[in-house]
């Protein structure tokens, strides 16, 4: 980008902010590779504020194969209130191959139809990182190796936008979980443990959501 | 170059498109994005020189899965070296517009690709044949 277009931008940020609706709820997508916990999230959030859930957890990948919206999530902390969206998105990753569910106890015709959804969901995912989120929470299953290249390129898209983010080390509750080996992956951000399954470490969660979007 | 063949044919090989940034030079994000696809689509391992700008690594990830089909394309693996902090944009650079991206990048298909590892200094590929 040029000096000119950045200037451009800059100007156009500052406009944008001055001119902003703090009451305005902001859109946080929640991120991550599949089978993180991304949706477990997003509920255990939405439940604790609204009352009202998210959409269906499961084991198998891509279960979440559309973005799904919970509007008007109110959080408060420490006198502070911070009014969000939150944006439950597909675990995005380079590679679906249908066969894969197939381990899953699936007929051919549903895991095509389930592999074709999951492509659209992706694709759905990066266009709204691009276009329609104000900050990220990047769930990692603390379980897994988090140096992974998907992990390293959104993590990349997300600070070139310069989106706020909070890196969240979820399945603390198991018995592999390596918390460090987050912080080790992604040391310029702060990294927040938790099991969003038993709701472990949650107030710390809503602290920082507080601290980084509000 | 006379083609390597055997008694069933001609070799079955593996092709390896060593890319150079100049070839990318002047290039939208949608060509360079074309170009690479289009090479893994084929089989081809695709190393670039120069590497994607994390837009143009966003938007490859959402083609990739525009083009995937159970027949065919099941996506593809990607592995790029960390960018290091002396290969970040100058100040002249970014006054001309300039993106400085410079990290070796290597993409493949993913049914072809059966282990991607990488570290600091070294990315390894076990590639089996189409």
């Amino acid at each position: 980008m040029g000096l000119f277009a950045e200037l451009r931008d800059s100007v156009s940020r500052v406009t944008a902010s001055l001119f902003a609706d703090d009451s305005e709820p902001k859109r946080i997508g929640i991120y991550g590779p599949p089978n993180a916990g991304k949706t477990t999230l997003a509920n255990r959030i939405a439940r604790d504020w609204t009352g009202d859930a998210v959409g269906p957890e499961s084991h198998i990948p891509h279960e979440t194969r559309r973005a799904r919206r919970k509007e008007d999530v109110e959080i408060e902390r420490n006198g502070k209130t911070v009014n969000i969206d939150i944006v439950d998105t597909p675990g995005v990753t380079t590679k679906v191959d249908y066969s894969e569910f197939l381990d899953h106890d699936m007929e051919k015709d549903e895991a095509v139809r389930r592999s074709r959804e999951a492509t659209e969901g992706v694709a759905e995912a990066m266009h709204w990182l691009r276009e329609d989120v104000d900050g990220v929470i990047y769930v990692l299953d603390s379980t897994e190796d988090p140096f992974t290249q998907v992990n390293t390129m959104l993590i990349g898209i997300i600070e070139s936008r310069e989106l706020p983010v909070l890196i969240l080390a979820n399945k603390t509750d198991l018995e592999d979980s390596n918390i460090q080996r987050v912080s080790n992956a992604f040391p310029q951000h702060e990294t927040i443990p938790l099991s969003a399954l038993e709701g472990e470490n949650m107030d710390e969660v809503y602290e920082k959501i507080a601290k980084y979007f509000g | 170059m006379p083609e390597t063949t055997s008694d069933d044919g001609p070799a079955e090989g593996v092709q390896i498109d060593l890319i150079s940034g100049e070839r990318m030079t002047g290039k939208t994000s949608m060509e360079k994005i074309r170009l690479i696809l289009d090479g893994v689509r084929d089989g081809n391992i695709v190393v670039l020189e120069s590497g994607l700008t994390p837009d143009e690594e966003s938007k490859l990830i959402e083609v990739t899965m525009s083009e995937i089909n159970p027949d065919g394309f099941s996506g593809i693996e990607i592995e790029s070296f960390p960018q290091s902090e002396a290969s970040d944009t100058s100040l002249l650079g970014r006054l001309m517009g300039k993106q400085e991206t410079s990290k070796l990048t290597v993409i493949g298909p993913a049914n072809q690709i059966q282990s991607l590892h990488k570290d600091e200094t070294l990315i390894s590929a076990l590639i089996s044949r189409k």
